[in-house]
């Protein structure tokens, strides 16, 4: 386990519409670790996760990929890393075996078996059911199937225990330990805990609001939030 | 690259396809706005040959502009907008892809609808040459500056009213060109300068709309 | 560059040009004026009507300046992240538009004794419509956001793809207005127009650019403290979160 991490993300911060909701985020992962996210509601794990995977820019901070920053080869992270985010990104109108086989194509994994990974997650028997007619935790086990489709090394999944039933979160366990052992690394933005091999822990808090009482009464060259990005 | 850029167009298509409708909902548009004209200003065939290139051009612009808004909306609200947004190919390809995938399910099929309008409109029978490279060349320049609004305003608040005021100002070189062309070949006259002019702005918008729907959509993801 | 984004230095900038745009916004636009209404030789074709002129000429300069001002302001911004540059931007389109529409309405004025009508689809008024048009949608994307700075992004992203539009959208125009109507319209701005008509004239055009740069510090000003006003009340709701995670 002590090989060099592979991602890392030095002194992160994020604006939201406006406000800062985190900073001074460092995160590091080598090859079979897990990294959990945990905070409370609003902390801001989905809009680290994004940031991870460089949906959002960050506002402070940098996060780089074997050593190089991410956005230098945008397309060669891209191909090694999945993002599940909160919603399933699946299409209602296709069946479960075509919006996984979506996925490979446009990822360009040939022959990697849809029907195994679904029966990974314990729906084998409805690849060729339209998502339309299934059930939210139906749903979320197509979207995790995707993680299995198409090889990736890094996984992102943002809130993936959502609407899974006990079993359902048992057989995720299993899917992220066996990544883990292919010297895969997953970080889970989740509430509830994740069975399996225990990993790093990672709890994002708000800043100090004090921090920077005065500020705006007497200093406004300091920090008006106005310079973005300078 | 190329592979990921065709999976895209087919996906597209495919989901077209099996969510049904969207060109056969453009088309009746279309058809539906040309008809309301002889019922405005009356059947003389002649005011109806005067005014039938610019009726074409317009009504086919309207069907673009109301397809425009789904072309990113919807992968925005399931999702996969995430995704595309995480292949391992710029952004500004898979824009392009989903520009291409919308025009050959609008902008195809409204041009191939256009000589039966003609007929409807009493187009002078020099004038369907020009209508159809017209319509070629005028409606993948459409569905490229409609990318643009549509990335401008996915995820905003009435953003379908909005994209039309944003757009429509955009399309009015098009609209100039492709019913001059009409015209010019009606009364006899060559129509090289007007084609010239559409594969000008066909090739300067296949450049540019991309890459500022791109920027835009990162907003959207952001 | 980053000088002038900062806020504190733009207003002290703002405060020192402030008395000297107004000042001279309004003597050459009082100067303009009277000269051009009371004293300016009348058109041998036109008479009085020419006197229209003197708003209507740097109405349209100015709507196509403050347009292009607008569009370096947003490329300004989207490149260096600059944030007055935004608010420049978004300060200058409301006036822009107003240039815009008196252009619009003098011209409209001038049309009625010219050609006998309230309007004609000349090429340039078609164009200055068209203008107004993407003027308006510019000011919608702003309010259509509320994250500012994700507005802000989107309308220079528009900002700059109308400018490479206008240019296309101007000629396009010139060409299909010589195709319906043979150019018979009198061209009040060229070379050959009379210097007792001039002189009035340039006084009203710098008027009308003192008189934007005026309207445009107290608008950016405006969205400064509008700024400030923002990120206290965030600051404040902040606080009281922290204090009541405290309890």
């Amino acid at each position: 386990m002590a090989e060099d991490p592979l991602l890392e993300g030095r002194s992160l911060a994020a604006l939201r519409g406006e406000r800062l909701i985190f900073t001074g985020i460092d995160v590091t992962l080598a090859p079979g670790e897990l990294l959990k996210l945990v905070g409370r509601n609003g902390a801001g794990k989905s809009t680290l996760m994004r940031m991870i995977a460089g949906l959002v820019t960050p506002f402070a901070g940098q996060v780089t990929w074997r050593g190089n920053p991410v956005g230098d080869d945008r397309d060669g992270f891209c191909a090694e890393m999945i993002y599940a985010g909160h919603q399933d990104g699946l299409k209602t109108a296709l069946t479960a075996a075509e919006n996984l086989a979506l996925f490979g194509r446009l990822r360009g994994a040939e022959s990697r078996s849809a029907d195994h990974a679904l029966a990974a997650f314990g729906i084998g028997d409805l690849s060729d059911l339209p998502v339309r007619f299934m059930s939210a935790g139906q749903r979320r086990r197509v979207s995790l199937a995707r993680l299995l489709v198409a090889p990736a090394r890094l996984w992102l999944l943002d809130e993936p225990l959502t609407a899974l039933d006990t079993g359902a979160i048992e057989q995720l366990g299993a899917v992220v330990d066996a990544h883990r052992t292919d010297g895969g690394m997953v970080i889970a933005a989740t509430h509830a805990d994740l069975p399996g091999r225990p990993g790093k822990v990672l709890e994002i808090v708000p800043p100090d609001p004090f921090d920077d009482d005065d500020a705006f009464e007497d200093e406004p060259d300091a920090s008006d939030g106005l310079e973005a990005g300078a | 690259m190329t592979h990921t850029f065709l999976m895209l167009i087919r996906r597209d298509l495919l989901l077209a396809h099996r969510q049904g409708g969207a060109s056969l909902l453009a088309i009746a548009f279309f058809v539906l706005v040309v008809s309301l004209f002889p019922l405005g200003v009356g059947p003389a065939p002649e005011m109806l040959e005067r005014i039938a290139a610019g009726t074409i051009w317009v009504a086919a612009l309207l069907s673009v502009l109301l397809s425009l808004d789904r072309m990113f909306q919807a992968d925005l609200e399931d999702g996969s907008l995430d995704q595309l947004a995480l292949l391992p190919i710029p952004l500004s390809l898979v824009v392009l892809a989903k520009a291409i995938a919308h025009w050959l399910t609008t902008g195809l099929p409204l041009t191939l609808t256009a000589p039966l309008l003609g007929l409807l409109m009493q187009l002078s029978p020099d004038a369907y040459g020009a209508l159809l490279i017209g319509m070629l060349l005028g409606t993948p320049t459409l569905s490229l500056i409609g990318a643009i609004g549509a990335a401008l305003t996915v995820g905003v608040r009435r953003g379908g009213v909005l994209l039309t005021l944003i757009v429509t100002p955009l399309y009015i070189p098009v609209l100039i060109f492709g019913v001059s062309a009409v015209e010019a070949a009606a009364q006899g006259f060559s129509t090289t300068a007007h084609v010239l002019f559409l594969s000008a702005m066909l090739s300067g918008t296949i450049v540019i709309a991309p890459i500022a729907a791109a920027w835009s959509l990162k907003l959207a993801l952001d | 560059m980053h000088r002038f984004a900062n806020p504190t230095r733009f207003l002290r900038l703002a405060a020192a040009v402030l008395p000297f745009s107004a000042a001279v916004a309004a003597l050459c636009l009082g100067a303009g004026l009277v000269w051009g209404l009371f004293f300016a030789p009348p058109d041998y074709q036109q008479g009085d009507t020419v006197r229209i002129m003197f708003i209507h000429v740097p109405a349209a300069m100015m709507a196509m300046g403050v347009y292009a001002g607008m569009a370096i302001s947003s490329a300004i911004a989207l490149i260096w992240r600059h944030a007055i540059a935004d608010l420049i931007a978004k300060a200058s389109a409301p006036i822009g538009a107003t240039f815009c529409f008196i252009c619009l309405l003098t011209g409209s004025l001038w049309g009625k004794p010219m050609w006998g009508t309230w309007w004609v689809w000349d090429a340039r008024l078609t164009s200055m419509l068209i203008m107004l048009f993407i003027y308006l949608g510019y000011m919608a994307l702003w309010q259509a956001f509320d994250d500012q700075t994700k507005a802000a992004r989107a309308a220079a992203i528009l900002a700059l793809v109308g400018a490479i539009n206008l240019p296309v959208i101007k000629f396009s125009v010139e060409w299909w207005n010589t195709l319906h109507q043979p150019a018979s319209l009198i061209t009040m701005d060229g070379p050959k127009i009379h210097s007792s008509l001039l002189w009035p004239l340039l006084l009203m055009i710098v008027g009308f650019g003192a008189y934007y740069l005026t309207v445009l510090i107290f608008r950016v000003r405006a969205e400064v403290h509008q700024r400030r006003t923002r990120m206290l009340r965030m600051a404040q709701a902040d606080r009281h979160a922290a204090m009541q995670a405290a309890e």
